[in-house]
């Protein structure tokens, strides 16, 4: 009988400890199936972050090492560095990148480290139990926002790719979805081509999925594709938000 | 044989580091040791290295974790404030078992203090630094020579034991001068199976990780590691002892307050008092069977220490309080003289 | 020479660092055991500047001068700081084109040389430091000018080895000056 769809080789057998409803698992499955189609696993080192993809050394076929929250744009310069033969990614979540991270995020940017960042954006601390993100809607409600955020007490959402977007040194940004098919295509190909710049020695991409917490939305999985719909992604414009690698450098 | 040059004590630590295999290395300016960034960033690109000025403490300290894990040599430096940024990844590169050299040319403080030399980060060091359990080697130079030779035995310490070893100087030893000879080194090789270094399909991946959620398996790991600091303690600890044998008086110090205390020792020799000293080399592990074995010749020990008495108890532990041990001081950034040390060894003498 | 203990003392800007990295470089190439430790602060240039250097037959214990055998005063505040530190029987060099006041102490040699004066007539105006320290290698037994060449050599930049030769004159002449 012919195999028609199988579990991409560079992911493990481990189950996911992801809650239902969760894109985590194919954010997983999309990167994953681009190292696969790539064939850099074996040159593949991935550096994990703090937040809900914690263990995510657990699900991939690669080396792995695990950072320091918000570190890891850090720890992929060091790896990256030590042997730019290596395919180095990050898997990180809005706190991880946004908040405690934001320093290493953009100064690795700054210096065009030649890395594949993957960009969790959810709105919220999912590992923690739901607390107010950098990423966090005006007016949402979380654990440590429980009258809604208030942006004149606490400040307004900070959007990654349009930050980034004004830094000479990244080379490419997009911002992709996961809540249909179609999007989910898209969000492969934003995928593969920071994989491939990476490849390429282009430089620093890195692609910010625009993603779900059910679990801390209080949303079913279902309302919270559609929440993805009517309320992210009016805040966060779906994307390319720089790219530079069609000039000549 | 090679030659001997005058360095500064900061560039001895550089250049050493590059002699003994460091490739990387990863920094933020901070007074007193930016000539060791500074230093970096001349020679690693005449050698094929990696300099990297980092946007912060923070962010070097964790490049370094990154080439760590790859399993090559890699050090950063810093002075105090700076290393206390850096606790973090200390605490998680002892964590994750993962080598590397730290070094901390101390200033005073607390805060930001001033930048005049100290030894107050003792504790902070000694104890780790960071959070959990956990120990760094410490070793602590007194001359310019010694900043390079145990730069050199801190990185095949580091990759022995899978630890960080901290290199604790002071603003006077990274500013001073003296000859120094950096030759004929041989680093340690070490396997590292553990590295991270892609699985080229060809074995099962790699993973550098301080994260247990298990609570039995961290504490395996802790039992674990202590069984390595056991061992460690038992076979590494260093100290010199300087005119001990008849030694009455017991004068401890480390790096730069061990080189004004040899003033002070000698002058009261010239007194007639018998007086002597022991430098730890080895802060941790302390060295305490050297202390145990003058514990009952001497009637009196003296710390002499720049910060507000803090190896003291160190020394108390290793002599098991068999004898009274007094504290000469100054600290932020002050230099005892040797006339106060000469008149601390008088007093506890009984001299008049 | 068993332990000589020399302080230099001045403006920063006056090169006194580097004219204790020359006495440090005298002193390994005679065999002896040398330390040199500059003061250290938030001023590059126009601040007070000093630097310790010790040259001894016996390892070098502290490397701090504070009882110079030799002080080398490039400026006022510096004499006054330092002049009773002065070991008695010690030697004193003033640069007297900078500081108007004489030494108070009697116990102590006094050499005055208008070192700023002497060195801008021979158009290096920059180097009053190596004038005082030509005048410092005449009296201070021990020392002397034979290695001029290989001292000037190391420690000044491979990329400014047209200095040498300026350094060389500077000391020559203090070390002439009568």
């Amino acid at each position: 009988m012919a195999v028609v769809f199988s579990k991409p080789h560079s992911l493990t057998d481990k189950s996911l400890h992801y809650c239902p409803g969760c894109t985590h698992g194919i954010i997983h499955r999309l990167v994953a199936e681009v190292i696969d189609e790539l064939e850099i696993e074996g040159d593949t080192i991935g550096v994990a972050s703090v937040g809900c993809s914690v263990m995510a050394y657990d699900y991939f076929n690669v080396d792995f090492v695990q950072a320091a929250h918000g570190r890891a744009p850090a720890v992929a310069t060091g790896v990256k560095r030590s042997d730019p033969s290596k395919i180095v990614f990050t898997y990180q979540g809005d706190g991880d990148l946004a908040a405690i991270g934001t320093a290493e995020t953009v100064h690795a940017a700054a210096r065009r480290e030649n890395i594949t960042i993957i960009f969790i954006n959810n709105a919220i601390y999912g590992m923690t139990g739901g607390q107010m993100a950098p990423t966090t809607l005006p007016g949402m409600v979380t654990q440590t926002s429980p009258y809604g955020r208030d942006v004149e007490a606490v400040g307004f959402p900070i959007k990654i790719c349009e930050l980034l977007s004004n830094i000479e040194g990244a080379t490419y940004l997009e911002r992709v979805t996961v809540n249909n098919v179609a999007n989910v295509k898209k969000a492969k190909r934003a995928i593969k081509k920071a994989f491939q710049n990476q490849v390429e020695g282009k430089g620093f991409s890195l692609i910010e999925v625009v993603s779900t917490c059910p679990t801390n939305w209080g949303l079913s999985p279902q309302k919270s594709l559609e929440f993805i719909e009517t309320d992210m992604l009016p805040a966060y414009p779906l994307g390319v938000y720089k790219d530079i690698t069609g000039e000549e450098k | 044989m090679g030659e001997k040059v005058l360095m500064k004590g900061n560039e001895a630590i550089a250049e050493a580091a590059i002699r003994a295999g460091c490739m990387h290395y990863f920094g933020y300016p901070i007074t007193p040791q930016t000539e060791v960034a500074a230093y970096m960033s001349k020679r690693m690109p005449k050698v094929g290295g990696v300099f990297l000025q980092a946007e912060s403490e923070i962010a070097a300290i964790n490049m370094v974790i990154g080439v760590a894990a790859t399993g090559k040599r890699v050090m950063t430096s810093s002075s105090s404030p700076g290393i206390s940024l850096k606790g973090e990844g200390i605490s998680y590169l002892a964590g994750c078992d993962l080598p590397a050299v730290v070094v901390n040319v101390q200033r005073g403080g607390p805060g930001l203090g001033g930048i005049q030399p100290s030894q107050a980060d003792y504790w902070q060091t000694t104890r780790g630094g960071g959070h959990g359990d956990y120990h760094n080697i410490v070793l602590a130079p007194a001359s310019v020579q010694e900043m390079a030779s145990l730069t050199v035995r801190g990185f095949d310490l580091a990759d022995k034991y899978r630890m960080v070893v901290m290199i604790l100087a002071d603003g006077t030893m990274g500013q001073m001068m003296e000859p120094v000879e950096i030759d004929n080194i041989e680093p340690l090789k070490v396997e590292k199976p553990w590295a991270l270094t892609g699985t080229g399909m060809k074995r099962k991946p790699n993973i550098v990780n301080s994260l247990y959620l298990k609570p039995n398996e961290l504490e395996k790991t802790n039992f674990d590691r202590y069984k390595k600091y056991t061992k460690i303690a038992e076979t590494e600890a260093l100290a010199e002892e300087y005119l001990m044998e008849d030694a009455e008086i017991c004068v401890t110090a480390f790096g730069i307050t061990s080189r004004v205390a040899k003033n002070a020792i000698k002058e009261a020799r010239a007194q007639g008092i018998k007086v002597g000293m022991i430098r730890p080399i080895t802060l941790w592990p302390f060295p305490k069977s050297t202390y145990m074995k003058h514990a009952d010749q001497c009637k009196a020990f003296i710390s002499v220490e720049m910060n507000m008495g803090q190896m003291i108890e160190d020394v108390q532990l290793a002599i098991e309080c068999k004898k009274p041990v007094t504290l000469c001081n100054r600290t932020g950034g002050m230099i005892p003289k040797p006339e106060e040390i000469l008149a601390k060894i008088k007093e506890v003498g009984g001299v008049k | 020479m068993a332990t000589l203990n020399i302080l230099y003392a001045g403006f920063g800007g006056q090169g006194i660092l580097f004219s204790g990295r020359f006495l440090a470089y005298e002193g390994l190439l005679l065999g002896k055991q040398v330390s040199w430790l500059p003061s250290y602060g938030p001023e590059m240039r126009g601040g007070t500047a000093n630097c310790s250097v010790i040259l001894s037959d016996d390892p070098i214990g502290s490397p701090i001068v504070d009882k110079p055998d030799i002080l080398v005063a490039m400026n006022l505040p510096s004499l006054d700081k330092y002049e009773d530190a002065v070991v008695s029987g010690g030697k004193i060099f003033v640069d007297s084109s900078l500081i108007e006041r004489k030494v108070k102490r009697t116990d102590v040699d006094v050499y005055y040389v208008p070192a700023t004066k002497i060195a801008s007539e021979h158009d290096m105006p920059t180097l009053a430091n190596m004038v005082i320290t030509g005048k410092l290698l005449k009296e201070v037994s021990g020392l002397g000018i034979d290695n001029l060449d290989e001292v000037l050599g190391k420690i000044v930049s491979a990329r400014r080895q047209n200095l040498v030769e300026y350094n060389k004159k500077a000391i020559n002449v203090g070390y002439t000056f009568q």
